[in-house]
């Protein structure tokens, strides 16, 4: 065991974990913020991709000791009052269905359109490619982060 | 005899339904409503309850002072869209301003609520009525309590927006200022109750955004393992590796040794077989936090008596079913007679498909949160099925149904996994034995190697075709591990309720029709996937008669419509053996019409500009299938890509559901559908080796990502105002043909084993 200081979402947090926890179970078990989902465990499903720095990373398998001094920005933090242009373009566009995956997507995104503002078709179909869903709203996905990055 | 399986075992409600005022001790239950209000109540009658009991307070509407419309969601909300589809009828029917509706997800209580098992595409197939009989009620009592307040005929008053108004003299009031006057009325007769016209409706048969909208794309919205109570503890369980195997002996101290590890706790499985609501034999790793019982659980020391099942091999099984259908099987239809075509013959056609396991792989996998207390169990789970969690719980636990309370939270995807009550019983039992209350996570790999699979199959169709190139004879086999065999090894045929999923509703007119089914046995649990055993059987019988189309010379599409002949209604009797299904529904209410699938074909014909030139590289394949009582045809193109990689440009869907009730989540439905569809027609395929499950999470079990994904899937909707369908299944089967027909057109190779590679 271990004392963290993480800083999530532009608030300092400190955590005592065992160094190789997942960052996923640090803030779902730990924090109780519930926004990002556990899927896979092994970084093929993205549920859990949450910001490390601009980057996305798949939070499941980032070990708290690997965080380091980048700040995290999970989908509670992504905008103060769920009106980030992404959050915006998933509601126009009706995206979700059951829902779940739908916060990991989000992030994905956000770290797409940070290093690619004006993403192709093509483009989005590869940077999203490690995000799964079900349910199957990959195309409502696609039009969204093209609305969104208008 | 071969018992239906449990997901069509219901009653319709729709001629039953009864709206009802509660008590006045019920009213004063409702802690919201103590300032007045309106109260009513909805009784589907469909419980084997004694209808003169007084009734619970199934609070299905409820109208504040503050002008707040609350409605109940008593449906599981999976993705389907439910929790807006039912209360958007309600609103729109009583003239409710939707932005001021309340949504609030009932309990699991099939005594108050009626039918509540989330399964079968059947929500709003059953519930469109009643929902339409509470709203208008509501109505009825606002609009009456308003006309004696002013003094004036109650049909000069018209509600919309939540306000009465009378046009003449310009007065209103809201439902909010009417509720407690609403609240003293008698109710209005319900057989005579008018209901709106279908074009006055502002929300149904409109694209209406989903509720739970805002929570999803800001993480707001609660899933099963979102659910924290205080003190609860984390188990993860070690469950055995082969159905049927149990522990001889175990080892817990390294697991103890963990940091943030506290029990170990054993769970008696249910043996073999293995049934469908029941735990799996296992040992649970509870902990602090999650990270610490997986941690845990890798470290267990567990001697296993595998058991029978431990020299199954699901490769081996598929042949022997395959040799199987070489032979005489069950008659299950029997129509003219087979042999007496196949001696006619100039040609026969004989051809195999097979098709895989597939597992539900829902991205949220199961979990369950039970807590324990003063001789009550309380669960929290994402289930598709809560009475019968609920009842489930309680035998599992000794306790009576009444000590259960199940509270149903989001699904992270359904698609039939969570109709299965099994992990929500492993949280009661861990709750119960430990005092503590618990939450089982299952991992990606303990759902994989645990699902209650889509059984694997194998199916033969032979095809006659005379000298004048008609299609004489059809004799269709099929074989797979029933659904039933999950909790009765003695069941070895596919049941009616199986054969009736798109096999022995065989809608063409063809002379000399037999079909027939093998015995196979279940070694794994077998369960329902989104559409169940239609996959299989649309995979086939579309494939099939692609091939007979080319055999005789005619385009598929136009082969299809003269296959389906003249305009009729279609029973089947006299021919089928058994007990032709329909879904649970009489065929005077839905009706097998052939000219409504006949207007599917023609419409996706259309829209897909069917027969038209493709540049070098592209191709079009057709399939068509009616299932849930939905009619369904489907176009899917292909091409090869610059690099030669054969993708998808688009699909084409016509449906026909009746009434389109949420018209943006009937497309939503089939755009995913078509996305799942692929999923099982090229990539996904469960196997076992002596016993196991071959694959362990998403890399071995692949699901398709986005650029894999048809890149535009066109719905074309029917408009209709016949009964409404449902729309979540019907989707699934005839892509995987489709896509099928049109790799043939593209390459020259027919497909006959799913999944296959692009």
């Amino acid at each position: 065991m271990a004392t963290y200081s993480l800083t999530i979402n532009g608030k300092q947090q400190q955590v005592e974990a065992t160094e190789d926890m997942p960052l996923l179970w640090v803030l779902r078990d730990l924090l109780d913020m519930k926004g990002t989902k556990f899927g896979c465990g092994q970084a093929l499903c993205g549920a859990c991709t949450v910001l490390l720095g601009d980057s996305a990373v798949r939070s499941c398998t980032l070990p708290i000791s690997a965080v380091g001094e980048d700040s995290v920005t999970t989908i509670e933090g992504l905008s103060e009052n769920g009106d980030h242009p992404l959050q915006k373009a998933w509601i126009e566009h009706i995206v979700p269905q059951c829902g779940y995956c739908q916060t990991g997507q989000i992030m994905n995104a956000a770290a797409l359109l940070n290093s690619n503002p004006k993403p192709s078709e093509e483009e989005i179909e590869q940077a999203m490619a490690g995000n799964l869903c079900r349910c199957g709203t990959y195309n409502r996905i696609k039009e969204a982060i093209l609305t969104a990055a208008k | 005899m071969i018992p239906s399986f449990p997901f069509l075992k219901r009653q319709s409600v729709e001629n039953t339904s009864k709206v009802f005022i509660p008590s006045r001790r019920d009213f004063l239950k409702i802690g919201s409503l103590a300032g007045g209000g309106l109260l009513l109540g909805v009784s589907f009658q469909c419980t084997s309850k004694d209808q003169s009991q007084t009734f619970s307070p199934n609070v299905y509407l409820s109208i504040t002072p503050d002008n707040t419309v609350t409605i109940i969601a008593h449906r599981s909300e999976m993705g389907q869209g439910i929790r807006t589809s039912l209360p958007m009828i309600v609103a729109d029917e009583m003239g409710a301003d939707w932005s001021q509706v309340k949504v609030v997800q009932a309990e699991g209580d099939e005594s108050k609520y009626g039918n509540q098992n989330t399964d079968g595409s059947f929500s709003v197939r059953m519930f469109y009525e009643p929902m339409r009989k509470a709203g208008a009620t509501a109505r009825h009592l606002l609009i009456k309590a308003a006309a004696q307040e002013w003094d004036v005929d109650a049909s000069t008053c018209t509600a919309e927006n939540s306000t009465i108004t009378h046009s003449e003299s310009g007065k209103s009031l809201t439902f909010g200022e009417l509720a407690s006057a609403a609240q003293q009325l008698e109710l209005p007769d319900q057989d005579t109750l008018e209901l709106k016209d279908f074009s006055a409706y502002k929300l149904v048969g409109k694209d209406t955004p989903i509720i739970d909208l805002k929570d999803f794309v800001t993480g707001k919205a609660v899933f099963g393992a979102d659910v924290n109570l205080p003190g609860m503890k984390v188990a993860v369980i070690q469950r055995t590796p082969v159905v049927g195997a149990t522990i001889t002996e175990y080892k817990a101290d390294a697991a103890l040794a963990i940091p943030g590890v506290q029990q170990v706790v054993k769970i008696n499985g249910s043996g073999n077989p293995p049934g469908l609501n029941k735990a799996l034999e296992g040992l649970a790793v509870i902990a602090d936090h999650t990270w610490a019982a997986i941690k845990g659980r890798e470290v267990l020391d567990i001697t296993w008596n595998l058991g029978d099942n431990a020299s199954y091999d699901s490769k081996s099984q598929l042949e022997s079913m395959k040799q199987s259908t070489l032979e005489e099987g069950m008659v299950r239809r029997e129509k003219g007679d087979f042999n007496q075509a196949r001696q006619g013959a100039a040609q026969v056609i004989d051809r195999t498909y097979e098709a895989p396991f597939y597992a539900h792989g829902t991205i949220e996998p199961p979990a369950a949160i039970a807590q324990f207390k003063d001789g009550k169990m309380e669960v929290w789970a994402p289930t598709q099925h809560p009475q019968w969690a609920r009842d489930s719980v309680a035998e599992a636990c000794g306790l009576s149904a009444d000590d259960v309370r199940v509270n149903v939270t989001l699904l992270g995807g359904g698609f039939g996994r969570k109709s299965k009550p099994d992990y929500v019983v492993e949280a009661a039992l861990l709750a119960k034995e430990t005092g503590i209350p618990i939450r089982v996570q299952w991992t990606r790999e303990d759902d994989l190697h645990h699902d209650f699979f889509h059984s694997h199959s194998l199916q033969r169709i032979r095809a006659t075709i005379d000298s004048n190139k008609n299609l004489t004879g059809w004799n269709h086999h099929t074989v797979f591990p029933a659904i039933g065999a999950t909790s009765d090894a003695n069941e070895l045929h596919p049941s009616d309720g199986e054969l009736g999923l798109g096999c022995i509703d065989f809608p063409y007119e063809v002379p000399h029709i037999r079909i027939e089914t093998h015995e196979s046995k279940a070694h794994t649990r077998i369960g329902w996937l989104r559409s169940v055993s239609n996959i299989q059987h649309a995979f086939a019988t579309c494939c099939m008669m692609d091939e007979v189309a080319e055999a005789v010379g005619k385009d598929p599409v136009q082969f299809a419509l003269d296959m389906l002949a003249d305009d009729k209604k279609l029973d089947f009797s006299g021919e089928i053996k058994g007990d032709f299904g329909n879904y649970g529904e009489s065929l005077e209410d839905f009706p097998w019409e052939t000219a409504r699938l006949k207007n599917v074909i023609n419409k996706v014909a259309q829209e897909s500009g069917w027969g038209k030139t493709l540049p070098a590289g592209s191709a079009m394949g057709f399939a068509v299938h009616k299932s849930f009582l939905t009619y369904v045809a489907c176009v899917v193109e292909l091409t090869r890509d610059s690099s030669g990689k054969i993708i998808i440009p688009v699909v084409h869907y016509a449906v026909d559901c009746g009434i389109a009730v949420n018209t943006d989540r009937v497309r939503s439905q089939f755009e995913g559908g078509a996305i799942f569809g692929t999923s099982l027609a090229n990539s996904s395929a469960i196997t076992l080796k002596e016993g196991k499950v071959e694959q362990n999470n998403f890399d071995g079990y692949q699901l398709v990502r986005m650029p894999q994904s048809p890149k535009k899937i066109n719905v074309h909707i029917i408009e209709s105002s016949r009964k409404p369908t449902g729309v979540g299944e019907p989707p699934v089967p005839p892509l995987a043909p489709a896509l099928a027909n049109a790799y043939y057109k593209l390459t020259g190779s027919r497909v006959y084993a799913l999944p296959f590679e692009l």
